[in-house]
């Protein structure tokens, strides 16, 4: 008798625990909505990331279609090496574009793709070649300085 | 000279003693895995406890996580509204509760209900020589008492800390969305495009886990080490919430520190 | 195999510094009432959990049923105990579980009987101590000599050869120790048991035991039948058996003379 109503309490609670579990999963978290499960590995280049970290958004057309897996520096060419994992529904042909830009003045950044015009797409540990660094806010307010200074000097 | 050697005595014989607890710790928590095979054989004593520890604390756990959400979602607001951003709120609210306050104060909250209530129940049966009849019934305490109380401990906690996020999140709806009148689509599509499951819930889930272990192992350690004595059992019962409170709170800083840098 | 089913030699036990037993020798003969008295302190209980291989003896030896009990391993020691039925000081029941599932617990665990036979088994020892009508009541119910009672019916429960009683007496009112001092007497026969009582209740022992030992300072200090106790010139043992407040066992706690601490 009493087995049954421990067996039965038991049973209801670890229910609404699944159950709290999968309203977080899905209501609350992003598991089904834009989840990137199956995706291919592809690098970049960049002379500057700024500060771009692991974890950062991909994205094409404002699309999340991927998020940055690592940054290393590559000590031979003395530039930074970020590999992304893109969602393997999307495709981009492989003269595609890739820019770090800055969501709003002070945001995160994140790597935005502008697709080219190859026929062949990117696949698994394909470089993408074309790529633009950040954009510094030190070396944009240097550079207007040393325009101004120098329109004064004419 | 001699109250300067006192106070170094005392120094030492505190050290020692604690050590020599953390060992006796050590080993119940060896001796607990040794025995759950023939715990886990008679699977009906767990699903006992799963009871008492789990669905009875669920009473408290709901109607607290439903006040923390809804004290989530007001205090959010106005800082959020400051900044134009209020539909960030759900972000907010989410955000705080799967992390760190679903499993924290679900965790605190187990100690004082649920790990007290074990302290007590052990020390007891200590005080009464229930334990040593058992084993003088050839019966091991630790097969029989302890292993079936901390598995259900360790399945409890994430259920409940699961249990408290949603209710959470649900109570800051309640405030943000027909109270205060934040559009709801914004909230919860907000919510989901910057709650990550992996990163986020399931790092949760981990840290409920380990607070579920440490919860469990306290009460039961304080409760098999108690003087057989009443001034024991509710000195031990003390000890208790203290040494859980002061574990998770330590705990939930090194897990935060791992899961953020890893 | 010797006719005596436990046999304790030369047995030393202490903790820390300080030494309990100081060589003690006592043989239990197969189917007889022995109890073993002594002040408090003078660890009585301390040699039931020897023979129960709670504790190990510092030197000599606890023998039951020719093994020796600190030389088995934890299997080995639980196969000793499920030879013996031990009866805690207040019952130490189990106050989760009722009166019957108390008496079940020891069949449970280490039986494979269907739960009818249990059922019947259960309220057959329920019925031995007088308690069958109190098989659905929890241990919180009871009164203090029917929880022991309770206890005893769980302590029969695997009808064991050894009983051990840690102190049936204590607490209990005159009616209940009679119905416990007859239980002992009753159950040992009919189990054909050895049982070993731990006391320090002199009318009540003496009117139902085969053999008593004393022990004091760590010592068997007397042995023989209540008879023979009864005549005993040792006086120790007649300060112990007729309650006088002064003798051996002085009334004053070891102090330095009361004119010196007073200051006189």
């Amino acid at each position: 008798m009493d087995k049954i109503k421990f067996d039965a309490w038991v049973g209801i609670f670890v229910a609404v625990g699944i159950i709290s579990l999968l309203g977080l999963a899905t209501k609350v978290g992003n598991l089904t909505s834009n989840d990137i499960r199956e995706t291919y590995m592809v690098t970049a280049n960049f002379e500057n990331i700024g500060g771009l970290k692991p974890r950062a958004p991909i994205k094409a057309a404002g699309v999340v279609v991927g998020r940055v897996n690592s940054i290393v520096f590559d000590t031979k060419a003395y530039h930074a090496v970020v590999s992304i994992d893109i969602d393997k529904r999307y495709v981009f042909p492989k003269d595609t574009f890739a820019n770090i830009y800055t969501a709003g003045l002070l945001g995160e950044q994140y790597i935005g793709l502008e697709a080219g015009g190859d026929t062949k797409n990117l696949e698994q540990n394909d470089r993408i070649t074309q790529t633009q660094d950040a954009v510094v806010l030190e070396k944009l307010i240097s550079q207007f300085l040393y325009s101004k200074a120098s329109e004064e000097d004419k | 000279m001699k109250t300067l050697f006192n106070f170094f005595e005392k120094l030492g014989n505190s050290i020692t003693s604690r050590v020599l607890r953390l060992g006796a710790a050590t080993r119940l928590i060896f001796l607990i895995f040794v025995y759950s095979g023939d715990s886990f054989k008679r699977i009906h004593l767990t699903i006992r406890e799963v009871y008492f520890t789990g669905v009875m604390s669920l009473v408290i756990i709901v109607v607290s996580a439903f006040f923390v959400g809804m004290v989530l979602g007001l205090q959010g607001y106005y800082t959020l509204q400051k900044y134009g951003s209020s539909e960030a709120i759900g972000v907010l609210v989410a955000l705080a509760l799967v992390r760190e306050l679903g499993p924290v104060v679900t965790a605190l909250l187990f100690a004082g209900r649920a790990g007290t209530a074990i302290t007590a129940e052990i020390g007891l049966m200590k005080a009464t020589e229930q334990l040593s009849a058992m084993e003088m019934m050839a019966v091991s305490p630790i097969a029989r008492i302890i292993a079936p109380r901390f598995w259900a401990g360790v399945i409890a906690m994430p259920i409940l800390a699961s249990i408290f996020s949603m209710v959470g999140v649900l109570g800051g709806y309640v405030v943000a969305v027909p109270i205060i009148g934040v559009d709801e689509g914004a909230f919860w599509s907000q919510m989901q495009a910057n709650v990550d499951f992996n990163f986020d819930i399931m790092s949760g889930l981990i840290k409920s886990l380990v607070f579920g272990v440490a919860c469990t192992i306290i009460a039961l350690f304080e409760g098999f080490d108690a003087p057989p004595t009443a001034e024991g059992v509710s000195r031990a019962t003390t000890r208790t919430v203290v040494t859980s409170s002061l574990a998770i709170l330590a705990l939930d800083f090194v897990l935060t520190s791992f899961m953020i840098s890893g | 195999m010797s006719d005596n089913i436990i046999s304790i030699k030369d047995l030393r036990f202490g903790y820390g510094n300080r030494e309990l037993h100081k060589g003690i020798n006592m043989q239990f003969p197969r189917g007889k009432v022995s109890a073993i008295m002594g002040g408090s302190g003078s660890g009585k209980t301390t040699i039931l959990r020897l023979i129960g291989g709670q504790i190990k003896p510092t030197a000599g030896q606890v023998s039951v049923d020719g093994t020796i009990v600190h030389q088995q391993d934890r299997e080995g020691i639980y196969r000793l105990r499920r030879k013996m039925g031990m009866l805690f000081q207040h019952g130490a029941l189990f106050s989760d579980l009722s009166v019957f599932e108390n008496v079940a617990f020891p069949m449970r665990e280490h039986t494979d009987l269907p739960e009818n036979i249990i059922k019947d088994l259960v309220l057959l020892k329920l019925n031995a101590v007088g308690l069958r009508g109190a098989a659905y009541l929890m241990p919180t119910e009871l009164s203090g000599g029917m929880a022991r009672r309770v206890a005893l019916a769980r302590a029969i429960a695997l009808d064991p050869d050894i009983i051990m009683y840690d102190e049936p007496f204590a607490g209990l009112d005159p009616i209940s120790m009679a119905v416990i001092c007859d239980l002992i007497r009753t159950l040992n026969d009919a189990l054909g048991a050895t049982s070993i009582i731990v006391t320090h209740d002199v009318a009540e022992t003496f009117s139902f035991a085969d053999y008593v030992y004393f022990i004091a300072d760590g010592v068997v200090a007397a042995e023989g039948t209540p008879k023979q106790l009864m005549t005993s010139k040792l006086p120790f043992i007649k300060q112990f058996i007729h309650g006088e407040k002064d003798g051996p066992v002085p009334f004053h706690y070891n102090a330095p003379s009361l004119n010196s601490d007073l200051g006189l």
